[in-house]
């Protein structure tokens, strides 16, 4: 361990490790500086301008989140110089914000509508300042979310948030001045451009620009693994009634530091399918096809949450005690090296080795396999 | 699996994920991480950006192979003659470790023996690659340290896979890139919890923890932990079980949560060896192609209406905890199964919990032994972890390898061509790759967005090919092959190299596997799914056509 280097903030004396930024100081002493465009896991690219601070003895003032600290370093983050500076600041964003909060998706956890709380704005000026918001189409081509540029106010944490975390680069920003905005290349929808649907930039948007198509507020969450592919990301289900209605990812998990791919962060929507299933089968064939009349595919695949039997050809609907009955009194006739089954990659360890056990015990024959071999 | 586990004693990924970013040296054969693995794709990316080199081995483009350092475009199929290659030049060259063959290797001279038997000229006509990348590539891999090599499926999903993952084997067993963290041979699993499943002994011949069912001892410890006589002659592989039931050997099967008749290679006999059956009984949540083949249809719930444990596939034990009560009337798959197995007059199945479950598991398996859903509650556990107080194992072969006399084993494989080549007649080789948006067959065909992206099925096609067949974008094209004919949309690109055309298998409408080959290698008994001869024709719309063709003054 390197030595952890004395600075003093407001005039508190406080500790950081080496090579830590202003801000990584200051919120490691519990010290709030303002930020936009500034993302604990991607680098810091000081465009928003909303974190100056003062440091003793130079003249301009300094971004927080781009500076770093050396030994005996004297900084102010707050005074009413700053918070002017911050208030400009946070005024020329508004100018041509679309920001109808009442209704916009994001209130009550974006950023820019925290700070404008925080530190404050001054009435008269912004009037002066106050554009008409620009009114550009809103790309919903993508089936998980959408992006709205009249919301968005370019601190291109999406764009360092696909090329960094995603490893994608599907956006850049484009044009200049007034005109600069985030774009995929050749400003084609996000469904047609290289844009893989993780998620990633949505998780991070401070502002409703990048934002979940559907927002249900889960109102618990429960920790789980992701059950698509051997990565094994962890995951929060967001859990409304008894509807799963939102994942996000587990920044504790040690795969996946809080990452997931399309699959982990809107895959889990198949739990839907199954749990829309209160009728006969015949209607949730029919709300399957319409869902996926897109897709063009064909018949197969409605759920089953009731145990069937097939009877000439047609499955019939039958209790579970019958089904069980049934079942075991078949396989009866059917024990040693004439009985085989296959077990599932998709199930829990704990279903694997009860299965296995199951057909080497009860069965009588080592006849078991999976697709693991797939 | 079996190639590794028989060279180095463990099939499993010998590293961890997070090792990755830290590797200085990155070998990606087979996989096309980004999209199989996105999470695992980007610690490759992130470790590129630190300055790692990266080596990719796939004839077709991929996002990874546009940010190699050497791109290896060899031809489907002849990965063995393509790591022969580098590993000649390795042995050649003198750039092994010859400390590490010596004290932790055996076999070192008849390895060379083979690899000095063929020139890289011969290595270059086979594959495709030029000999100089061959090169390039062999001295980047064994001099920069630490190195490691990741492959998935475009490795194991041929008629001689095991042959490639010893292969494989061979090129980190030489260079000592293996036994220390950020190096190793990391095969990555396809679904969630292949690895559990293994672990578990959902296979035909091992108990859980890969213990013989033919070795008398263990087959003693078991049946006293069982309190039942145990049948100690292996059983019958997932295709084999297919080809008895063809047979009528096998008249009664129960397939829990699988989807053979969308996922195995050569569908049609699947379909014809399930007809076969007295009594079919199919476990899943969804009435999928395979159930609706069966005669009694049980459904299971969701992970997310159940508790238990994935393994991933760096061996990492991780819990996976009940969001919902099952839904309808489903039932959790071990519910099920003790509910059945108890009407069936068995003991030992008196189980209420899975955590129950995993008692009796650390029990019989003595590298999760010190696995309990207490200590996996913060991040999991990586096995082997053989008592309480072990932290987890993060990188494997530390000292010894897992083979009965500790010994990593060199292994000479011969190249041999894939059991299907092209002829006049099938001139296009078809590789079945992946899309990023689904996994494998069922779940993700579920959810409405992810179909809108992954959008139908494409055969991927060269401009070159395209050209000479006259194929345009978008057409609709029927893909026969020896076994069966097929219908889907060309999509030009460069993707894959001329003479080779890509499909997924992800659609029910459009059955990939129709067309594959179930030959399969004869260790592993993986049927190979990557690599199969077929022919594109246009599909002649009358309709349009003859309108073209009438109308000449319009062409
Ligand atoms: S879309 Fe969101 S993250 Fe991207 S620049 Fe705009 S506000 Fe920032
Ligand atoms: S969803 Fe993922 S790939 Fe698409 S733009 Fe956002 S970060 Fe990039
Ligand atoms: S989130 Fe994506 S990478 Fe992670 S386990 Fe799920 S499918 Fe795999
Ligand atoms: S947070 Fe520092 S400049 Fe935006």
């Amino acid at each position: 361990m390197t030595k952890p280097i004395s600075l003093i903030i407001n005039g508190l004396p406080v500790q950081a490790p080496q090579g830590a930024t202003i801000l990584e100081a200051a919120q490691g002493a519990g010290i709030f500086i303002p930020t936009l465009c500034h993302c604990p896991d991607i680098s810091s690219a000081g465009v928003c301008r909303l974190c100056l601070v003062k440091i003793a003895r130079k003249k301009k003032l300094h971004p927080a989140c781009h500076t770093p600290v050396p030994e005996g370093m004297e900084v102010i983050t707050d005074d009413p110089e700053i918070t002017r500076v911050r208030q400009v600041t946070l005024e020329l964003i508004l100018t041509d914000h679309d920001f109808n909060c009442l209704f916009c998706p994001k209130s009550g956890t974006c950023r820019l509508q925290q700070l404008v709380n925080q530190v404050g704005f001054d009435e008269d000026r912004f009037a002066r300042l106050k554009r008409v918001a620009k009114d550009l189409p809103v790309d919903t081509s993508n089936p998980f979310f959408d992006f709205n540029p009249n919301k968005c106010i370019q601190c291109g944490i999406c764009v360092r948030t696909c090329d960094e975390i995603a490893g994608v680069n599907a956006l850049d920003m484009a044009y200049r001045g007034y005109d600069l905005k985030v774009s995929t290349f050749g400003d084609k929808p996000l469904k047609e451009s290289v844009c893989v649907s993780c998620g990633e930039c949505v998780e991070r948007c401070p502002t409703a620009a990048l934002v979940r198509k559907r927002i249900e507020h889960p109102t618990r969450e429960v920790r789980t693994i992701c059950a698509y592919c051997g990565v094994g990301c962890g995951l929060y289900l967001g859990v409304r009634g008894d509807t799963v209605v939102k994942a996000r990812g587990d920044p504790a998990n040690p795969v996946s530091r809080g990452e997931l791919c399309v699959r982990g962060r809107f895959g889990y929507r198949f739990i839907h399918s199954l749990s829309r299933l209160e009728g006969p089968l015949v209607r949730a064939y029919d709300r399957i096809e319409r869902v996926d009349s897109s897709g063009g595919r064909g018949k197969d695949g409605e759920p089953v949450t009731r145990p069937l039997v097939k009877q000439e050809g047609r499955f019939v609907e039958i209790s579970w005690d019958q089904a069980i009955n049934y079942v075991a009194s078949t396989l009866s006739h059917y024990k040693g090296d004439q009985f085989a089954a296959m077990s599932s990659a998709k199930c829990t360890n704990e279903e694997n080795y009860l299965f296995q056990k199951f057909v080497r015990t009860v069965m009588g024959t080592n006849n078991i396999d999976h697709c693991a071999r797939l | 699996m079996a190639g590794l586990a028989a060279v180095l004693g463990s099939g499993a990924m010998t590293n961890s994920i997070s090792e990755l970013e830290q590797a200085a040296c990155i070998f990606v054969i087979g996989s096309n991480t980004m999209a199989a693995h996105p999470i695992v794709g980007r610690r490759i990316i992130r470790a590129v950006r630190k300055g790692a080199r990266l080596i990719v081995a796939d004839p077709r483009e991929t996002m990874l192979s546009k940010r190699a350092d050497v791109w290896l475009r060899h031809q489907p199929g002849t990965d063995v003659a393509l790591l022969n290659a580098m590993a000649r030049v390795i042995v050649e060259e003198k750039l092994f470790d010859a400390s590490f063959v010596e004290k932790r290797c055996k076999g070192f001279d008849d390895l060379r023996a083979v690899l000095l038997d063929q020139d890289l000229s011969q290595g270059e006509q086979i594959t495709g690659v030029p000999v100089d990348d061959i090169v390039e590539a062999a001295r980047t891999y064994a001099t920069i340290s630490p190195a490691t090599i990741i492959y998935a499926m475009g490795i194991t999903q041929h008629s001689r896979g095991t042959d490639n993952v010893m292969a494989v084997a061979n090129l980190a067993l030489l260079t000592g890139q293996i036994g220390k963290p950020s190096t190793g041979v990391n095969p990555l699993r396809g679904q969630n919890n292949v690895q559990g499943a293994c672990d578990m002994g959902a296979l035909p011949d091992v108990f859980p923890g890969y213990q013989k069912v033919d070795d008398p001892k263990v087959r003693k410890k078991f049946e006293k932990i069982w309190g039942r006589k145990l049948s100690g002659s292996p059983g019958l592989t997932l295709t084999e079980i297919f080809e008895a039931a063809l047979e009528d050997k096998i008249k009664a099967l129960y397939i829990m949560g699988e989807n053979p008749v969308l996922t195995e290679a050569d569908v049609t006999s699947t379909e014809e060896a399930i007809s076969h059956l007295d009594f079919f009984v199919v476990q899943d949540l969804f009435l999928t192609e395979t159930a609706k083949l069966a005669d009694v249809v049980l459904p299971a719930a969701s992970f997310a209406e159940k508790d238990g444990t994935f393994t991933n596939t760096e061996r990492r034990v991780q819990r996976v905890s009940k969001a919902i009560e099952p839904l309808g009337n489903s039932r959790p798959d071990w519910m099920i199964i003790r509910d059945i197995a108890q009407q069936m007059g068995a003991e030992g199945f008196d189980v209420n919990s899975p955590e129950q479950i995993m008692e009796e598991i650390r029990d019989v398996v003595p590298s999760y032994r010190g696995i309990t859903y207490k200590r996996i509650d913060n991040g999991g556990l990586q096995w082997p972890c053989p008592d309480m107080d072990h932290p987890g194992t993060p990188f494997l072969h530390k000292k010894s390898f897992g083979t009965p006399d500790g010994l990593g084993k060199l292994t000479p494989v011969v190249y041999i061509p894939s059991a299907e080549t092209t002829s006049h007649e099938y001139p296009l080789i078809l590789t079945t790759g992946r899309s990023v948006f689904h996994y494998h067959s069922t779940l993700s065909r579920k959810v409405a967005g992810l179909n809108v992206l992954g959008g139908g099925e494409y055969v991927e096609i060269n401009p070159e090919d395209a050209a000479l067949l006259e194929i345009g974008e978008g057409e609709k094209v029927k893909v026969a092959s020896r076994r069966g004919t097929i219908w889907a949309k060309a999509h030009i690109s460069k993707i894959t190299p001329p003479g080779v055309v890509s499909m997924t298998f992800h659609y029910a409408e459009t059955k990939t596997n129709v067309l594959t080959h179930a030959a399969l290698d004869p260790v592993a008994k993986i049927p190979e799914l990557k690599v199969c001869a077929v022919k594109i024709e246009r599909e002649i719309d009358f309709s349009k056509d003859l309108v073209r063709w009438g109308a000449g003054r319009r062409a």
